[in-house]
C-alpha cells in the first residue's frame, strides 16, 4: 500500500506546480480595474486645494444641504426557521407524536432547500404486545430522530380567502430529499419525500400543514426490508 | 402527558419570539423612475395586481423575499414589485438602485457557494454539505461534511480541499480536487475487532459541474480517498458523489 501513499504525494506536487500556473490562465479582469480607480481618486483629491486661491473664491458660498449618502441595505428575508409537531407511524412500531425543526432557504419564489431534523419514540410491535413478555429493543433504542436535507418546489403558490375582506398568500409545495434516520442504535440511509401546505397569515409568518414519508431498509426483524414510515405535522415558522 | 407539553412549550416560547420582534427603523427610499411600478398582492408571478404608482412618486423598500420586494407608498399601501421593475427605479441620490442577482451574467463573478450531494462512498450511502469560496474564477476552496451510512459501519467526515475549475465559462465544466480531512468510522457492533476510530483522510478527484439556471448548479463527482489508517495498511476508498445540487450567491 506504500504506493497509494506515493501516488498522492506525487498528485499533491503536481498540484502544487499546476494549479498556480493554471491560475494565470484565467485572465482576471477584476483586479486591474482596482488600482485604475485610485489615481482617479487622488486626482480629484488635489483638484480641491487649487480652488483655494483667493481670485477663484466664488463671491457667495453655496449653502448646498447635502443628502446623507447611504446604501441601500434592503432587509432581505429568504430565510425561514420553523418548528412543527405532529404525528409519525413507525412501521411495526405504532403510530407516535414527533416533533422537530425545520430550516429553509428560499432560492427563488419557486425553490427553497429546506433542512429538518425530528425527533419521536417507537412504541411497542404486535409481537410484543401479544407474546407478552419479550421486548425486542430496549427503551433507549425505541428513540427515533431523523434529519432530511430537501429540496423544495412551490407547485401551486395562491391565496386563501377566508371571509369577503382577507385573503392570505399560500403555497402547496412538493418536498424530496436525502438524510438519515436513528433508530433501533443504528443510522440508516433515508429517502425522503411530501408534499406540504403553507399559509401566510402575515407577510413573516407561515403556518405548514406536511405529509412526509421517509424511507429506508431496515433488517431489524430478521431479514432485510424497506419500511416507509408516514408523517403528518403542523407547524409553524417565521421568515427573516 | 409531559412528552405532550414540551414540544408545544417550545411552540408557545418560539412564538413570543418571533412575535417580539422590533419594527423597521429606517427604510431605504428609492424614485420611480419607470412610467409606473405594479404592486402585488404576493412575492410571486402568479399575484395578481392591484395597486399602481406612478413616475416621480417615492416608495419605501420593505424586505426583499428571493427576487421580490415588498414596498410601501407615500399612502401605506403595501405590495410585492419583482427585481426587473425595481432596476428601473433611482435611489434618492439619482443613481439607479443597485441589485446584484446572481444569474447567467454575473455567474463568472460568483464567489460563495453551497449545496448538497448524495453519493456513494465505497458502499455506503453518504449525504454531504458542502460549501465554498472562490477566490479567482477558476480556483476555489471547499469544505465538505459528510455523513456515511454503510451495512458495515457508519461515519462522518469533514474535509478541506481546493478546487479547480478548468474552463470557469463553459455550462458543463470539469473540475479538479484535492484535499484532505479527518474522518471517523464506526463499525457496526456485530463485526470483529470492531471499534470507533478517527483517521485522516486525504483525497484527489474530479467532476463536472453544470450550470442550470440562474443561480443553480448540478454537479458529479469522484474521489480517490486515502485514509490514514493506524495500522499497516491505509485504506483506498472510492468515493462517487452520483448528484449534487449547488447554488451561488
Amino acid at each position: 500500500m506504500e504506493v497509494s501513499g506515493l501516488r498522492v504525494l506525487f498528485l499533491i506536487v503536481l498540484a502544487a506546480t499546476a494549479l498556480p500556473g493554471c491560475a494565470m490562465f484565467g485572465g482576471d479582469g477584476g483586479t486591474e480595474a482596482a488600482p485604475t480607480s485610485v489615481p482617479a481618486a487622488d486626482s480629484a483629491g488635489t483638484a480641491v486645494p487649487s480652488d483655494e486661491s483667493p481670485a477663484d473664491r466664488p463671491i457667495i458660498e453655496p449653502q448646498v444641504e447635502r443628502r446623507e449618502i447611504k446604501r441601500a441595505r434592503i432587509d432581505t428575508e429568504d430565510f425561514e426557521i420553523g418548528a412543527y409537531f405532529g404525528v409519525i407511524s413507525i412501521e411495526d412500531f405504532e403510530s407516535n407524536t414527533v416533533y422537530g425543526g425545520r430550516l429553509a432557504y428560499h432560492l427563488s419564489e419557486d425553490f427553497f432547500i429546506e433542512g429538518t431534523v425530528g425527533k419521536s419514540k417507537a412504541g411497542r410491535t404486535s409481537y410484543e404486545t401479544l407474546a407478552g413478555s419479550a421486548a425486542l429493543l430496549d427503551d433507549d433504542d425505541r428513540d427515533y430522530t431523523y434529519y432530511a436535507l430537501s429540496l423544495g418546489w412551490n407547485a401551486l403558490p395562491g391565496e386563501v380567502f377566508v371571509g369577503e375582506n382577507r385573503a392570505y398568500n399560500s403555497a402547496f409545495y412538493l418536498v424530496a430529499g436525502i438524510g438519515s434516520t436513528t433508530f433501533a442504535g443504528d443510522d440508516r440511509f433515508t429517502v425522503s419525500g411530501g408534499f406540504g401546505y403553507r399559509i401566510l397569515p402575515t407577510d413573516w409568518l407561515a403556518v405548514h400543514f406536511d405529509v412526509r414519508d421517509h424511507v429506508f431498509d431496515i433488517d431489524l426483524l430478521g431479514e432485510k426490508k424497506i419500511v416507509n414510515n408516514l408523517e403528518a405535522h403542523l407547524g409553524l415558522s417565521v421568515f427573516f | 402527558m409531559l412528552r405532550w407539553l414540551r414540544p408545544l412549550a417550545v411552540l408557545v416560547a418560539f412564538f413570543a419570539m418571533a412575535g417580539a420582534r422590533a419594527d423597521d427603523e429606517t427604510l431605504t427610499k428609492i424614485l420611480i423612475a419607470d412610467p409606473f411600478i405594479e404592486l402585488h398582492t404576493g412575492p410571486g408571478r402568479g399575484y395578481p395586481v392591484f395597486h399602481v404608482v406612478e413616475r416621480g412618486r417615492e416608495v419605501e423598500i420593505v424586505k426583499r423575499r428571493t427576487d421580490w420586494f415588498q414596498v410601501r407608498t407615500d399612502r401605506g399601501v403595501e405590495g410585492w414589485v419583482p427585481r426587473a421593475q425595481m432596476i428601473a427605479t433611482l435611489e434618492p441620490t439619482g443613481e439607479p438602485l443597485d441589485l446584484q442577482e446572481p444569474a447567467r451574467e454575473n455567474y463568472m463573478s460568483r464567489r460563495w457557494q453551497g449545496g448538497i450531494m448524495a453519493g456513494d462512498f465505497g458502499g455506503a450511502s453518504e449525504v454531504s454539505v458542502f460549501g465554498g469560496y472562490a477566490f479567482s474564477d477558476n480556483l476555489s476552496i471547499e469544505l465538505t461534511l459528510t455523513h456515511i451510512l454503510g451495512e458495515f459501519s457508519n461515519g462522518a467526515s469533514a474535509t478541506l480541499g481546493l478546487m479547480h475549475v478548468f474552463v470557469p465559462e463553459w455550462r458543463a465544466s470539469p473540475y479538479f480536487t484535492l484535499g484532505t480531512g479527518i474522518i471517523y468510522t464506526d463499525p457496526k457492533s456485530t463485526l470483529v475487532r470492531a471499534e470507533d476510530r478517527t483517521d485522516q483522510i486525504g483525497y484527489v478527484g474530479g467532476g463536472i459541474q453544470l450550470y442550470l439556471t440562474r443561480r443553480f448548479m448540478l454537479r458529479t463527482e469522484y474521489r480517490d480517498n486515502v485514509v490514514f489508517t493506524s495500522r499497516d495498511d491505509n485504506e483506498e476508498v472510492d468515493e462517487w458523489k452520483y448528484l449534487g445540487f449547488a447554488f451561488f450567491f
